[in-house]
Protein backbone atom coordinates (compact mmCIF):
# COMPACT_ATOMS: atom_id res chain seq x y z
CA UNK A 1 0.00 0.00 0.00
CA UNK A 2 1.18 3.54 -0.78
CA UNK A 3 2.12 5.88 2.02
CA UNK A 4 4.89 7.82 3.72
CA UNK A 5 8.36 6.21 3.51
CA UNK A 6 10.26 9.11 5.05
CA UNK A 7 9.36 12.35 6.79
CA UNK A 8 11.20 15.29 8.30
CA UNK A 9 10.52 18.69 9.83
CA UNK A 10 12.44 21.90 10.29
CA UNK A 11 11.83 24.89 12.56
CA UNK A 12 14.02 28.03 12.83
CA UNK A 13 15.79 28.65 16.17
CA UNK A 14 14.59 32.22 16.74
CA UNK A 15 11.51 32.90 18.86
CA UNK A 16 9.42 35.83 19.99
CA UNK A 17 7.02 35.66 22.93
CA UNK A 18 3.39 36.71 22.45
CA UNK A 19 3.64 38.98 25.49
CA UNK A 20 6.53 40.89 23.86
CA UNK A 21 4.36 41.59 20.79
CA UNK A 22 1.35 42.48 22.96
CA UNK A 23 3.39 44.96 25.02
CA UNK A 24 4.66 46.63 21.84
CA UNK A 25 1.11 47.45 20.74
CA UNK A 26 -0.36 48.10 24.18
CA UNK A 27 -2.54 44.99 24.02
CA UNK A 28 -3.41 42.70 26.89
CA UNK A 29 -0.99 39.73 26.82
CA UNK A 30 -3.30 37.63 28.99
CA UNK A 31 -6.05 37.75 26.34
CA UNK A 32 -3.63 36.49 23.70
CA UNK A 33 -1.90 33.82 25.75
CA UNK A 34 -5.06 32.48 27.41
CA UNK A 35 -7.63 33.38 24.75
CA UNK A 36 -5.78 32.25 21.64
CA UNK A 37 -3.39 29.89 23.48
CA UNK A 38 -0.34 31.37 21.79
CA UNK A 39 2.74 31.62 24.03
CA UNK A 40 5.50 32.16 21.48
CA UNK A 41 6.28 31.58 17.83
CA UNK A 42 9.20 30.74 15.58
CA UNK A 43 10.87 33.50 13.58
CA UNK A 44 13.04 32.78 10.54
CA UNK A 45 16.63 34.04 10.54
CA UNK A 46 17.41 36.81 8.04
CA UNK A 47 18.99 34.16 5.81
CA UNK A 48 16.09 31.70 6.03
CA UNK A 49 13.09 31.42 3.73
CA UNK A 50 10.63 28.83 2.43
CA UNK A 51 13.37 27.30 0.28
CA UNK A 52 15.97 26.84 3.05
CA UNK A 53 13.29 25.51 5.44
CA UNK A 54 12.09 23.05 2.77
CA UNK A 55 15.65 21.90 2.10
CA UNK A 56 16.33 21.11 5.78
CA UNK A 57 12.98 19.30 6.19
CA UNK A 58 13.56 17.36 2.96
CA UNK A 59 17.07 16.31 4.05
CA UNK A 60 15.58 14.92 7.26
CA UNK A 61 12.96 13.03 5.20
CA UNK A 62 15.67 11.49 2.97
CA UNK A 63 17.73 10.57 6.07
CA UNK A 64 14.73 8.66 7.43
CA UNK A 65 13.75 6.99 4.14
CA UNK A 66 17.38 6.10 3.33
CA UNK A 67 16.63 6.13 -0.39
CA UNK A 68 18.68 7.31 -3.34
CA UNK A 69 17.47 10.89 -4.00
CA UNK A 70 17.79 10.16 -7.73
CA UNK A 71 14.76 7.87 -7.44
CA UNK A 72 12.47 10.74 -6.41
CA UNK A 73 10.33 11.48 -9.46
CA UNK A 74 8.48 14.56 -8.25
CA UNK A 75 9.05 17.38 -5.76
CA UNK A 76 6.24 19.75 -4.81
CA UNK A 77 6.63 22.64 -2.36
CA UNK A 78 3.43 24.16 -1.03
CA UNK A 79 3.76 27.66 0.44
CA UNK A 80 2.22 31.10 0.48
CA UNK A 81 5.66 32.65 0.92
CA UNK A 82 7.66 31.34 -2.04
CA UNK A 83 10.66 33.74 -2.20
CA UNK A 84 10.21 34.42 -5.91
CA UNK A 85 6.99 35.59 -7.58
CA UNK A 86 8.31 34.00 -10.79
CA UNK A 87 10.82 31.13 -10.36
CA UNK A 88 10.08 27.82 -8.68
CA UNK A 89 11.29 27.08 -5.14
CA UNK A 90 11.76 23.38 -5.84
CA UNK A 91 14.57 23.76 -8.37
CA UNK A 92 16.92 25.01 -5.66
CA UNK A 93 15.81 22.15 -3.42
CA UNK A 94 16.45 19.41 -6.00
CA UNK A 95 19.94 20.77 -6.70
CA UNK A 96 20.69 20.90 -2.97
CA UNK A 97 19.56 17.30 -2.43
CA UNK A 98 20.95 15.79 -5.62
CA UNK A 99 17.51 14.97 -7.05
CA UNK A 100 16.94 15.04 -10.81
CA UNK A 101 17.30 16.55 -13.38
CA UNK A 102 14.86 13.76 -14.37
CA UNK A 103 12.18 15.00 -11.98
CA UNK A 104 8.85 16.85 -12.06
CA UNK A 105 8.92 20.01 -9.92
CA UNK A 106 6.20 22.52 -9.07
CA UNK A 107 5.34 25.21 -6.53
CA UNK A 108 1.90 24.90 -4.97
CA UNK A 109 -0.15 27.66 -3.44
CA UNK A 110 -3.46 27.55 -1.51
CA UNK A 111 -2.97 29.71 1.58
CA UNK A 112 -2.35 27.34 4.53
CA UNK A 113 -3.19 24.09 2.77
CA UNK A 114 -0.56 24.16 0.02
CA UNK A 115 1.52 21.61 1.94
CA UNK A 116 -1.22 18.99 2.22
CA UNK A 117 -1.96 19.60 -1.46
CA UNK A 118 1.65 18.78 -2.33
CA UNK A 119 1.39 15.63 -0.17
CA UNK A 120 -1.86 14.57 -1.85
CA UNK A 121 -0.49 14.93 -5.39
CA UNK A 122 2.78 13.18 -4.46
CA UNK A 123 0.77 10.30 -2.98
CA UNK A 124 -1.54 10.13 -6.01
CA UNK A 125 1.35 9.93 -8.50
CA UNK A 126 2.96 7.02 -6.64
CA UNK A 127 -0.42 5.30 -6.33
CA UNK A 128 -0.97 5.72 -10.08
CA UNK A 129 2.35 3.97 -10.70
CA UNK A 130 3.90 7.01 -12.40
CA UNK A 131 7.01 6.96 -10.23
CA UNK A 132 8.71 5.13 -7.37
CA UNK A 133 8.92 8.07 -4.95
CA UNK A 134 7.45 11.57 -4.81
CA UNK A 135 8.01 14.28 -2.22
CA UNK A 136 5.41 16.74 -0.90
CA UNK A 137 6.51 19.65 1.32
CA UNK A 138 4.64 22.33 3.24
CA UNK A 139 6.72 25.30 4.41
CA UNK A 140 6.18 28.99 5.10
CA UNK A 141 7.71 32.14 6.54
CA UNK A 142 4.44 33.98 6.87
CA UNK A 143 3.95 37.58 7.85
CA UNK A 144 1.26 39.33 9.84
CA UNK A 145 0.87 43.09 9.55
CA UNK A 146 2.34 44.94 12.56
CA UNK A 147 -0.29 45.20 15.29
CA UNK A 148 -2.67 42.81 13.50
CA UNK A 149 -3.96 39.73 15.34
CA UNK A 150 -2.04 37.57 12.85
CA UNK A 151 1.25 38.95 14.15
CA UNK A 152 0.91 36.74 17.24
CA UNK A 153 0.64 33.58 15.17
CA UNK A 154 2.34 33.93 11.75
CA UNK A 155 5.53 31.90 12.13
CA UNK A 156 7.99 29.81 10.12
CA UNK A 157 8.64 26.11 9.65
CA UNK A 158 7.82 23.15 7.51
CA UNK A 159 7.73 19.42 6.96
CA UNK A 160 8.50 17.08 4.07
CA UNK A 161 7.03 13.68 3.23
CA UNK A 162 8.36 11.14 0.75
CA UNK A 163 5.62 8.89 -0.63
CA UNK A 164 6.40 5.39 -1.85
CA UNK A 165 5.24 1.78 -1.96
CA UNK A 166 8.08 -0.09 -0.21
CA UNK A 167 9.08 0.17 3.46
CA UNK A 168 6.09 2.43 4.11
CA UNK A 169 6.06 3.85 7.66
CA UNK A 170 2.48 5.19 7.52
CA UNK A 171 0.01 3.88 4.93
CA UNK A 172 -2.54 6.31 3.53
CA UNK A 173 -5.89 4.52 3.87
CA UNK A 174 -8.29 7.29 2.84
CA UNK A 175 -8.20 10.88 1.57
CA UNK A 176 -10.89 13.50 1.06
CA UNK A 177 -10.84 17.14 0.00
CA UNK A 178 -13.56 19.74 0.61
CA UNK A 179 -13.41 23.11 -1.18
CA UNK A 180 -15.59 26.19 -1.80
CA UNK A 181 -15.09 29.83 -2.75
CA UNK A 182 -14.92 31.57 0.64
CA UNK A 183 -13.06 34.92 0.86
CA UNK A 184 -11.92 34.66 4.51
CA UNK A 185 -8.24 35.60 4.02
CA UNK A 186 -6.30 36.78 0.99
CA UNK A 187 -3.35 38.78 -0.27
CA UNK A 188 -3.56 40.65 -3.56
CA UNK A 189 -0.62 40.59 -5.98
CA UNK A 190 1.98 43.18 -4.92
CA UNK A 191 0.60 43.59 -1.39
CA UNK A 192 3.06 42.83 1.40
CA UNK A 193 0.72 41.70 4.18
CA UNK A 194 -2.42 39.54 3.88
CA UNK A 195 -5.92 40.76 4.79
CA UNK A 196 -8.59 38.75 6.55
CA UNK A 197 -12.28 38.83 7.29
CA UNK A 198 -11.88 38.95 11.09
CA UNK A 199 -14.50 36.72 12.71
CA UNK A 200 -15.60 35.56 9.25
CA UNK A 201 -12.45 33.38 9.22
CA UNK A 202 -13.97 31.10 11.89
CA UNK A 203 -17.35 29.44 11.25
CA UNK A 204 -17.85 29.78 7.45
CA UNK A 205 -14.20 29.14 6.69
CA UNK A 206 -12.08 27.13 9.14
CA UNK A 207 -14.84 25.14 10.87
CA UNK A 208 -17.06 24.50 7.83
CA UNK A 209 -14.26 23.12 5.65
CA UNK A 210 -12.45 21.03 8.25
CA UNK A 211 -15.74 19.56 9.47
CA UNK A 212 -16.82 18.96 5.84
CA UNK A 213 -13.67 17.04 5.01
CA UNK A 214 -13.57 15.37 8.42
CA UNK A 215 -17.13 14.00 8.35
CA UNK A 216 -16.66 12.72 4.79
CA UNK A 217 -13.46 10.92 5.85
CA UNK A 218 -15.15 9.31 8.84
CA UNK A 219 -18.08 8.18 6.66
CA UNK A 220 -15.82 6.86 3.87
CA UNK A 221 -13.61 4.93 6.25
CA UNK A 222 -16.34 3.78 8.67
CA UNK A 223 -13.77 4.36 11.42
CA UNK A 224 -15.02 6.04 14.56
CA UNK A 225 -13.10 8.96 16.16
CA UNK A 226 -12.38 6.90 19.28
CA UNK A 227 -10.43 4.34 17.20
CA UNK A 228 -7.75 6.89 16.26
CA UNK A 229 -4.68 7.27 18.42
CA UNK A 230 -3.94 10.78 17.11
CA UNK A 231 -5.66 13.65 15.29
CA UNK A 232 -4.11 16.79 13.82
CA UNK A 233 -5.81 19.80 12.29
CA UNK A 234 -4.62 23.07 10.83
CA UNK A 235 -3.46 25.25 13.74
CA UNK A 236 -4.04 29.00 13.16
CA UNK A 237 -4.08 29.42 16.96
CA UNK A 238 -4.26 27.11 19.95
CA UNK A 239 -8.02 27.26 20.36
CA UNK A 240 -9.37 26.39 16.88
CA UNK A 241 -7.86 22.91 16.42
CA UNK A 242 -9.03 21.81 19.88
CA UNK A 243 -12.53 23.15 19.16
CA UNK A 244 -12.85 21.61 15.68
CA UNK A 245 -11.50 18.31 17.00
CA UNK A 246 -14.10 18.31 19.77
CA UNK A 247 -16.90 18.98 17.28
CA UNK A 248 -15.75 16.01 15.17
CA UNK A 249 -15.66 13.75 18.23
CA UNK A 250 -11.96 13.74 19.11
CA UNK A 251 -10.50 14.26 22.58
CA UNK A 252 -7.79 16.63 23.83
CA UNK A 253 -5.51 13.60 24.39
CA UNK A 254 -5.74 12.59 20.73
CA UNK A 255 -4.91 16.11 19.53
CA UNK A 256 -2.22 17.15 22.04
CA UNK A 257 0.75 15.31 20.49
CA UNK A 258 0.56 17.19 17.18
CA UNK A 259 -0.68 20.41 18.79
CA UNK A 260 2.57 22.38 18.40
CA UNK A 261 0.97 25.78 17.92
CA UNK A 262 1.22 27.25 21.47
CA UNK A 263 5.03 27.33 21.12
CA UNK A 264 5.47 27.18 17.34
CA UNK A 265 2.79 29.56 16.08
CA UNK A 266 1.03 29.05 12.77
CA UNK A 267 3.50 27.76 10.18
CA UNK A 268 0.77 28.10 7.52
CA UNK A 269 1.43 25.48 4.81
CA UNK A 270 3.69 23.75 7.34
CA UNK A 271 1.10 23.73 10.15
CA UNK A 272 -0.71 20.37 10.13
CA UNK A 273 2.26 18.76 8.29
CA UNK A 274 4.67 19.63 11.16
CA UNK A 275 2.00 18.39 13.59
CA UNK A 276 1.89 15.11 11.65
CA UNK A 277 5.70 14.87 11.76
CA UNK A 278 5.60 15.29 15.57
CA UNK A 279 3.02 12.50 15.78
CA UNK A 280 5.06 10.15 13.56
CA UNK A 281 8.07 10.79 15.84
CA UNK A 282 6.29 8.97 18.69
CA UNK A 283 3.70 6.79 16.92
CA UNK A 284 3.68 3.02 17.34
CA UNK A 285 2.88 0.30 14.77
CA UNK A 286 -0.87 0.00 14.20
CA UNK A 287 -1.75 3.54 15.35
CA UNK A 288 -4.36 5.34 13.26
CA UNK A 289 -3.83 9.06 12.57
CA UNK A 290 -6.53 11.50 11.42
CA UNK A 291 -5.35 14.69 9.67
CA UNK A 292 -7.29 17.58 8.13
CA UNK A 293 -5.58 20.72 6.84
CA UNK A 294 -7.24 24.06 6.08
CA UNK A 295 -6.37 26.74 3.57
CA UNK A 296 -8.19 30.03 3.28
CA UNK A 297 -10.06 30.72 0.14
CA UNK A 298 -11.07 27.97 1.17
CA UNK A 299 -10.52 24.24 1.42
CA UNK A 300 -9.39 21.25 3.47
CA UNK A 301 -7.47 18.09 2.62
CA UNK A 302 -8.03 15.09 4.87
CA UNK A 303 -5.96 11.93 5.30
CA UNK A 304 -6.24 8.77 7.37
CA UNK A 305 -2.88 7.11 8.06
CA UNK A 306 -2.11 3.71 9.57
CA UNK A 307 1.36 3.44 11.09
CA UNK A 308 3.32 0.28 10.18
CA UNK A 309 6.07 -1.79 11.84
CA UNK A 310 8.67 0.17 9.81
CA UNK A 311 8.10 3.33 11.87
CA UNK A 312 10.38 2.34 14.75
CA UNK A 313 13.34 1.94 12.36
CA UNK A 314 13.14 5.48 11.00
CA UNK A 315 12.13 7.60 14.01
CA UNK A 316 15.69 8.08 15.33
CA UNK A 317 17.39 8.59 11.98
CA UNK A 318 16.80 12.38 12.01
CA UNK A 319 16.00 15.17 14.46
CA UNK A 320 12.52 15.00 16.03
CA UNK A 321 10.02 17.84 15.69
CA UNK A 322 9.69 18.41 19.44
CA UNK A 323 13.50 18.68 19.70
CA UNK A 324 13.42 21.41 17.06
CA UNK A 325 10.68 23.13 19.04
CA UNK A 326 12.29 22.83 22.49
CA UNK A 327 16.07 23.12 21.88
CA UNK A 328 18.52 25.86 20.85
CA UNK A 329 15.99 28.69 21.15
CA UNK A 330 17.16 32.28 20.68
CA UNK A 331 14.66 34.89 21.90
CA UNK A 332 14.24 38.21 20.08
CA UNK A 333 12.90 41.52 21.33
CA UNK A 334 10.37 43.37 19.18
CA UNK A 335 13.00 45.60 17.56
CA UNK A 336 15.13 42.62 16.52
CA UNK A 337 12.01 40.85 15.31
CA UNK A 338 10.95 43.84 13.21
CA UNK A 339 14.42 43.94 11.67
CA UNK A 340 14.45 40.19 11.00
CA UNK A 341 11.04 40.33 9.35
CA UNK A 342 12.00 43.44 7.34
CA UNK A 343 9.24 45.51 8.88
CA UNK A 344 11.58 48.50 9.12
CA UNK A 345 11.95 50.78 6.12
CA UNK A 346 15.57 51.30 5.10
CA UNK A 347 17.31 53.47 2.56
CA UNK A 348 18.03 51.47 -0.58
CA UNK B 1 24.60 40.61 -12.19
CA UNK B 2 26.05 37.57 -10.44
CA UNK B 3 24.00 34.92 -12.22
CA UNK B 4 26.62 33.02 -14.26
CA UNK B 5 29.33 32.66 -11.62
CA UNK B 6 26.80 31.74 -8.95
CA UNK B 7 25.28 29.08 -11.17
CA UNK B 8 28.69 27.57 -11.93
CA UNK B 9 29.43 27.19 -8.20
CA UNK B 10 26.15 25.43 -7.32
CA UNK B 11 27.65 21.89 -6.97
CA UNK B 12 29.97 23.21 -4.24
CA UNK B 13 27.68 25.76 -2.61
CA UNK B 14 24.64 23.44 -2.50
CA UNK B 15 26.05 19.93 -2.33
CA UNK B 16 29.67 20.26 -1.13
CA UNK B 17 30.98 18.35 -4.15
CA UNK B 18 34.76 17.87 -4.05
CA UNK B 19 37.35 15.56 -5.58
CA UNK B 20 39.84 13.19 -3.96
CA UNK B 21 43.27 12.44 -5.40
CA UNK B 22 43.53 8.77 -6.31
CA UNK B 23 47.26 8.56 -5.56
CA UNK B 24 47.60 10.51 -2.28
CA UNK B 25 44.03 10.85 -1.00
CA UNK B 26 44.10 14.65 -0.73
CA UNK B 27 40.60 16.17 -0.97
CA UNK B 28 40.19 19.35 -3.05
CA UNK B 29 37.29 21.67 -2.36
CA UNK B 30 36.44 23.06 -4.85
CA UNK B 31 37.65 20.26 -7.16
CA UNK B 32 40.99 20.76 -8.97
CA UNK B 33 42.53 19.34 -12.13
CA UNK B 34 45.99 18.85 -10.61
CA UNK B 35 46.59 17.69 -7.03
CA UNK B 36 48.47 20.42 -5.09
CA UNK B 37 50.13 17.73 -2.91
CA UNK B 38 51.44 15.17 -5.42
CA UNK B 39 50.63 16.67 -8.85
CA UNK B 40 48.37 13.66 -9.53
CA UNK B 41 45.71 14.10 -12.17
CA UNK B 42 43.31 11.25 -11.33
CA UNK B 43 40.46 11.98 -8.95
CA UNK B 44 37.33 10.39 -7.53
CA UNK B 45 34.27 12.58 -6.99
CA UNK B 46 33.35 12.85 -3.32
CA UNK B 47 30.83 14.80 -1.24
CA UNK B 48 32.15 16.43 1.94
CA UNK B 49 30.79 15.47 5.36
CA UNK B 50 28.35 18.11 6.60
CA UNK B 51 29.47 18.02 10.25
CA UNK B 52 32.68 19.12 11.90
CA UNK B 53 34.17 21.41 14.54
CA UNK B 54 34.97 25.07 14.76
CA UNK B 55 38.76 25.62 14.56
CA UNK B 56 38.72 29.39 14.88
CA UNK B 57 36.46 32.36 14.23
CA UNK B 58 36.25 36.12 14.03
CA UNK B 59 33.41 38.56 14.48
CA UNK B 60 32.72 41.21 11.82
CA UNK B 61 31.12 44.26 13.40
CA UNK B 62 31.55 46.47 10.35
CA UNK B 63 30.56 44.74 7.13
CA UNK B 64 30.33 45.59 3.44
CA UNK B 65 27.20 47.60 2.52
CA UNK B 66 25.28 44.54 1.38
CA UNK B 67 25.71 42.84 4.77
CA UNK B 68 25.72 45.95 6.97
CA UNK B 69 22.29 45.19 8.47
CA UNK B 70 23.32 41.66 9.45
CA UNK B 71 26.17 42.53 11.82
CA UNK B 72 27.63 41.19 14.01
CA UNK B 73 28.59 38.38 11.62
CA UNK B 74 30.55 35.36 12.81
CA UNK B 75 32.92 33.84 10.25
CA UNK B 76 34.90 30.74 11.11
CA UNK B 77 37.14 27.99 9.84
CA UNK B 78 35.46 24.63 10.21
CA UNK B 79 37.24 21.30 10.05
CA UNK B 80 34.78 18.80 8.61
CA UNK B 81 34.81 15.14 9.66
CA UNK B 82 36.76 14.21 6.54
CA UNK B 83 39.55 16.63 7.48
CA UNK B 84 38.70 19.33 4.95
CA UNK B 85 38.86 22.87 6.31
CA UNK B 86 36.42 25.44 4.95
CA UNK B 87 35.75 29.09 5.71
CA UNK B 88 32.10 29.80 6.38
CA UNK B 89 29.69 32.12 8.13
CA UNK B 90 28.20 30.82 11.38
CA UNK B 91 24.45 31.41 11.48
CA UNK B 92 21.87 31.50 14.31
CA UNK B 93 24.34 32.39 17.00
CA UNK B 94 24.79 34.84 19.83
CA UNK B 95 28.38 35.77 18.88
CA UNK B 96 29.37 36.17 22.54
CA UNK B 97 28.73 32.49 23.21
CA UNK B 98 30.86 31.05 20.36
CA UNK B 99 33.69 28.76 21.41
CA UNK B 100 36.54 27.14 19.53
CA UNK B 101 35.98 23.39 19.31
CA UNK B 102 32.18 23.58 19.18
CA UNK B 103 30.50 20.98 16.99
CA UNK B 104 28.86 22.49 13.93
CA UNK B 105 26.78 21.35 10.99
CA UNK B 106 26.53 22.86 7.52
CA UNK B 107 23.06 23.97 6.39
CA UNK B 108 21.73 25.68 3.28
CA UNK B 109 21.03 29.38 3.82
CA UNK B 110 20.52 32.49 1.75
CA UNK B 111 23.97 34.07 1.32
CA UNK B 112 23.04 37.28 -0.44
CA UNK B 113 20.50 39.02 -2.62
CA UNK B 114 21.54 40.61 -5.89
CA UNK B 115 19.90 43.92 -5.06
CA UNK B 116 16.14 44.33 -4.66
CA UNK B 117 15.17 42.69 -7.97
CA UNK B 118 18.08 40.32 -8.71
CA UNK B 119 18.47 36.65 -7.90
CA UNK B 120 18.73 35.16 -4.42
CA UNK B 121 22.00 33.33 -3.83
CA UNK B 122 22.08 30.30 -1.55
CA UNK B 123 24.97 28.35 -0.09
CA UNK B 124 26.29 26.68 3.06
CA UNK B 125 26.65 28.21 6.49
CA UNK B 126 27.50 26.50 9.76
CA UNK B 127 25.21 26.25 12.78
CA UNK B 128 26.31 25.12 16.23
CA UNK B 129 24.80 21.74 17.20
ZN1 LIG C 1 47.57 13.81 -4.66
Amino acid sequence: MVGIVGYGAYLPRYRIKAEVIAKQWGSDPVAIVRGLQLNEKTVPGMDEDTITISVEAAKNAVRRAQINPQEIGAVYIGSESHPYAVKPSGTILIDALGIGPDVHVASYEFACKAGSEAMFVAYSLVKAGEMKYAMGIGADTSQGAPGDALEYSASAGGAAFIMGKEKVVAEILFTHSYTSDTPDFWRREGEYYPRHGGRFTGEPAYFRHIIGAGIALLEKSKISPKDFKYAVFHMPNGKFPMEVGKRLGFTKEQIETGWLVPYMGNTYSGSSPTGLAAILDVAKPGDLIFMVSFGSGAGSDGFIFRVTDEITKVQDRAVKTRELLDNNKIYLNYGEYAKFRRKIKLNE
Amino acid sequence: MITARYHREVPQRFRLEANKCVSCGHINFPPRLVCPKCKGQKFDNVVLKDEGKLLTYTILRVAADRFSKETPIAVGIVELEDGVKITTQIADVDVDTLQIGQKVKLVLRKIQEDGKAGILCYGYKAVVI
